[in-house]
């Protein structure tokens, strides 16, 4: 027994009290699918955990239907008062719940219990809790006085961070005063219908949110619904890809959180010591499986070596086994088709000429997992630097000068993420500049807070969640020449000039053409 | 004894520099009572990828200049177009066939847009950004930063201040433009550019096709290094499918507008095609 190993150390699952099977939650309450239930596992051991129900067409309906009259009965009369005190009662019961959450969570998905416990938890309670105070203050959201809810929103999330993409996209929707269906991944619906429990202590009233489980065609029939008004999605560009193309030429607007492939650039003069804990941070967090990794590693040159010896080092010392010990660092990969895509492209950046180390650990024998691997002596081509792999996998790059970090930085079709770490300020403010990422971190990685924007550029997708950009998401400004403080307001006068020459220009072609895809939208509106 | 007129050729603009379309098209421009006014370049395929690579050249540069020297080159533009109000006015009336009075209040609109959006070169990000009071020791801070290049179907029912209206806001910012003019009504926009090389506008900042915006506008639609499309002249388009065409590369679409508030002022149209940076920086007396 060396001094790295512990005594086991559980933390309890009798605080769980989970049902074997759960139903859809629609209007208030849980209702059986009409597909085929499915059961969700837990990764690390492969154990049964509850039987979920599957959700169809007819059930999106029906869970759409009743956020719509929840949207046009009760929450868009409500005051902003009031739905922020909704929002603030959640907040407040997930912080009550905390652990049995954390334990629900580390359970269904794998993650270590030390971070669903100490960061995904008390982040969701930090997300309601920041977007209840905005209900009544939607004046200042940055739209102009009096913005407009956009009414039902649909909302899929990934299964990476399951409660707290929840949480991104649950809070500020409702603060804004829209209602809700959510869908949860496939494979993590667990914290998702407690959280539906949760609704159900805090009163809200029935069909403001609706989750609805089931796999990819659950949440492709739900962002093709025509109630739909707003669609927000996290997880693939692939997906991200269809969902755009899916809601084109219809008035849905969309928030897509897609995938990234950030470099994390380290200068020689960084603070070494905090930069491998950043490194580490960065990319085996939650076993790689998020989408701001820093999963391509730019290491200046010169010191390069040291660097990559340093980390073997640290990875070496990195626990992995059961999500509920409490000394877990590296817990379960989420299933087995992402464990199989992980080994993939790790075959493949072996066939191209990588060099691969995997940190020295006992793999559990039952479940999913991947000892934390570093690859070095890689190509800015190999599929290891340029796909996603959304796992405990890190290609180490160099460079020389800064110009050469922010080339290579910024060679990717995503943007969403990156990380500086210098001792220079100046360098990182001019770096961090010329990085098209949408968030960038300086001496630090992988943080997070509800009152800070995020999201990408270029194909990590658009929109921001978190902040004020985030509440902007769910509002559209009040419609022109109705409201005093409209930002154009003091323009409506000079419209004129312009009328006069549409007026001249004859019938303008076409309009109604090629719009067939409103249709829907249009029946919507009729039917209201 | 009258004159003999001296007519214009009207050509593309791209990279600052007037050429013929490389296909050597042309298509006739016709007043509204049915005359003859010139031969417009009638862009291909190429001419759009052209522009797109030029404004690519042009994107550091105009993004990397300040926000002051921004807003006064924006402001140039207004200047020079004002001394050059006469041109305009007629050009609009022989195109439009409209009166004096309404062709007069067309270039005055847009003078005056030119100016509104000058105003805000370097007031947005104040507006739009923000300092973030994160529940840690960080410095957090949200600017936003140009999309990059940007597509826009300009207006097709007005000859100037539809174009200076999609025009002006994508390039605030800190943007590159490739813009497709009206096809009825092509010759402000020609003679907009000439106005824009001679306002210390970069080469490369704004790039003018004239021609079929139904067969330019799929190949910027899909164009892989284009970062926002604006579709607000596209009503008459399939603009379903360029939509869905700028999905492939997940660009930042405006779908069209119609009637006269189509691409009204608004700060909207600034941001639109702006990417908010969040940074992060730890604090520390170590």
């Amino acid at each position: 027994m060396s001094f790295l190993d512990y005594a086991p150390a559980p933390e309890s699952r009798a605080i769980l009290n989970l049902r074997d099977s759960y139903g859809l939650f629609i209007d208030g309450r849980f209702v059986d699918g009409r597909g085929t239930p499915f059961q969700t596992i837990s990764p690390s051991s492969e154990e049964r955990i509850a039987m979920i129900a599957n959700a169809n067409e007819a059930d999106i309906d029906d869970a759409v239907g009743a956020a719509r009259r929840a949207y046009d009965r009760v929450w868009s009369k409500m005051s902003g008062r009031d739905r922020g005190k909704y929002l603030f009662r959640i907040a407040r019961l997930v912080q009550e719940r905390a652990r049995e959450l954390a334990v629900a969570e580390s359970l269904d998905n794998g993650k270590p219990i030390k971070e669903s416990r100490d960061v995904d938890v008390p982040l969701v309670a930090a997300w309601f809790f920041y977007y209840a105070g905005w209900a009544d203050k939607l004046d200042h959201a940055g739209l102009g006085a009096d913005p407009r809810s956009l009414g039902v929103a649909a909302q899929v999330i990934p299964w990476n961070f399951p409660l707290l993409m929840l949480a991104w996209k649950i809070a500020p929707a409702l603060a804004a005063g829209n209602t809700v269906v959510l869908k949860p991944a496939e494979t993590t619906p667990l914290t998702a219908l407690i959280f539906a429990e949760i609704l159900q202590q805090a009163d809200l009233p029935p069909g403001v949110v609706n989750i609805v489980t089931g796999a990819g065609d659950t949440g492709a029939a739900l962002v093709a619904h025509e109630g739909v008004d707003k669609v927000a999605f996290t997880g693939s560009t692939a997906v991200g890809r269809a969902i755009a193309k899916q809601i084109a030429g219809t008035d849905k607007r969309a928030t897509l959180e897609l995938g990234g492939k950030a470099a994390n650039i380290v200068f020689d003069d960084a603070p070494i010591d905090q930069a491998i804990e950043g490194i580490v941070n960065g990319i085996f967090f939650n076993q790689g499986h998020v989408c701001c990794a820093g999963s391509r590693l730019l290491v200046q040159e010169n010191i390069h070596d040291e660097v990559v010896e340093r980390l073997k080092t640290r990875l070496s010392t990195l626990r992995l086994g059961d999500p509920l010990d409490k000394n877990t660092d590296i817990g379960a990969i989420n299933s087995r088709e992402q464990l199989d895509r992980i080994r993939m492209l790790s075959d493949a950046g072996v066939e191209e000429g990588a060099e691969r180390w995997s940190a020295p650990c006992e793999i559990p024998e039952n479940g999913f997992w991947y000892a934390p691997t570093i690859f070095t002596n890689v190509q800015t081509s190999s599929r290891i630097a340029r796909e996603e792999i959304f796992g405990p996998v890190l290609s180490v790059l160099t460079f020389r000068t800064p110009q050469e970090a922010i080339a290579k930085a910024n060679n990717t079709p995503y943007g969403l993420s990156a990380g500086i770490w210098t001792d220079k300020g100046s360098r990182i403010l001019a770096v961090a500049d010329q990085l098209r990422a949408g968030v960038i971190w300086a001496n630090t990685f992988n943080r997070f807070d509800p009152s800070s924007p995020f999201g990408g550029y270029k194909e990590s997708g658009y929109g921001r969640e978190g902040g004020r950009h985030g509440l902007a998401a769910y509002l559209s400004p009040a419609p022109i020449g109705r409201s005093a403080a409209q930002i154009t307001a003091g323009r409506s006068g000079a419209q004129r000039p312009i009328e006069a020459a549409d007026a001249s220009a004859g019938a303008s072609a076409s309009k109604p053409k090629a719009r067939t895809r409103r249709a829907g939208a249009a029946k919507k509106g009729a039917a209201k | 004894m009258s004159r003999l007129a001296v007519p214009k050729t009207y050509k593309l603009y791209i990279g600052g520099a007037f050429p013929r379309s490389e296909s050597g098209r042309t298509y006739e421009v016709v007043a509204a009572d049915g005359s003859f006014l010139a031969n417009a370049a009638k862009a291909s395929r190429k001419d759009a990828r052209d522009a797109v690579v030029a404004a690519r050249a042009g994107v550091s540069g105009w993004a990397g200049a300040t926000a002051y020297n921004r807003g006064q080159v924006l402001y140039r533009i207004a200047e020079v177009l004002e001394g050059r109000r006469a041109q305009f006015v007629a050009e609009i009336e022989e195109s439009e066939g409209v009166s004096r009075a309404v062709a007069t209040a067309q270039v005055d609109e847009a003078i005056d847009r030119w100016v509104w959006y000058a105003g805000w070169a370097d007031k947005f990000a104040q507006v739009a950004g923000n300092a973030n009071p994160v529940a840690g020791p960080y410095f957090n801070i949200s600017v936003p930063e140009p999309s990059g290049v940007i597509a826009i179907i300009a207006p097709q029912d007005s000859s100037l201040v539809g174009f200076v209206s999609a025009l002006a806001p994508a390039l605030v910012a800190g943007n590159s433009v490739v813009i497709v003019a009206s096809e009825r009504y092509p010759r402000s926009a020609i003679s907009l550019a000439e106005v824009l090389a001679t306002s210390d506008v970069p080469k490369g900042v704004v790039n003018v096709l004239t021609g079929s915006p139904a067969e330019i506008a799929p190949w910027l639609a899909s164009h892989a290094d284009v970062n926002a499309i604006d579709l607000v002249g596209a009503g008459a388009l399939d603009w379903v499918s360029l939509e869905i065409d700028a999905a492939d590369t997940l660009k930042r679409v405006l779908r069209p507008e119609n009637g006269p508030d189509a691409a009204a002022p608004a700060l909207g149209r600034i941001t639109a095609f702006t990417e908010t940076k969040t940074v992060w920086h730890t604090k520390s007396l170590r």
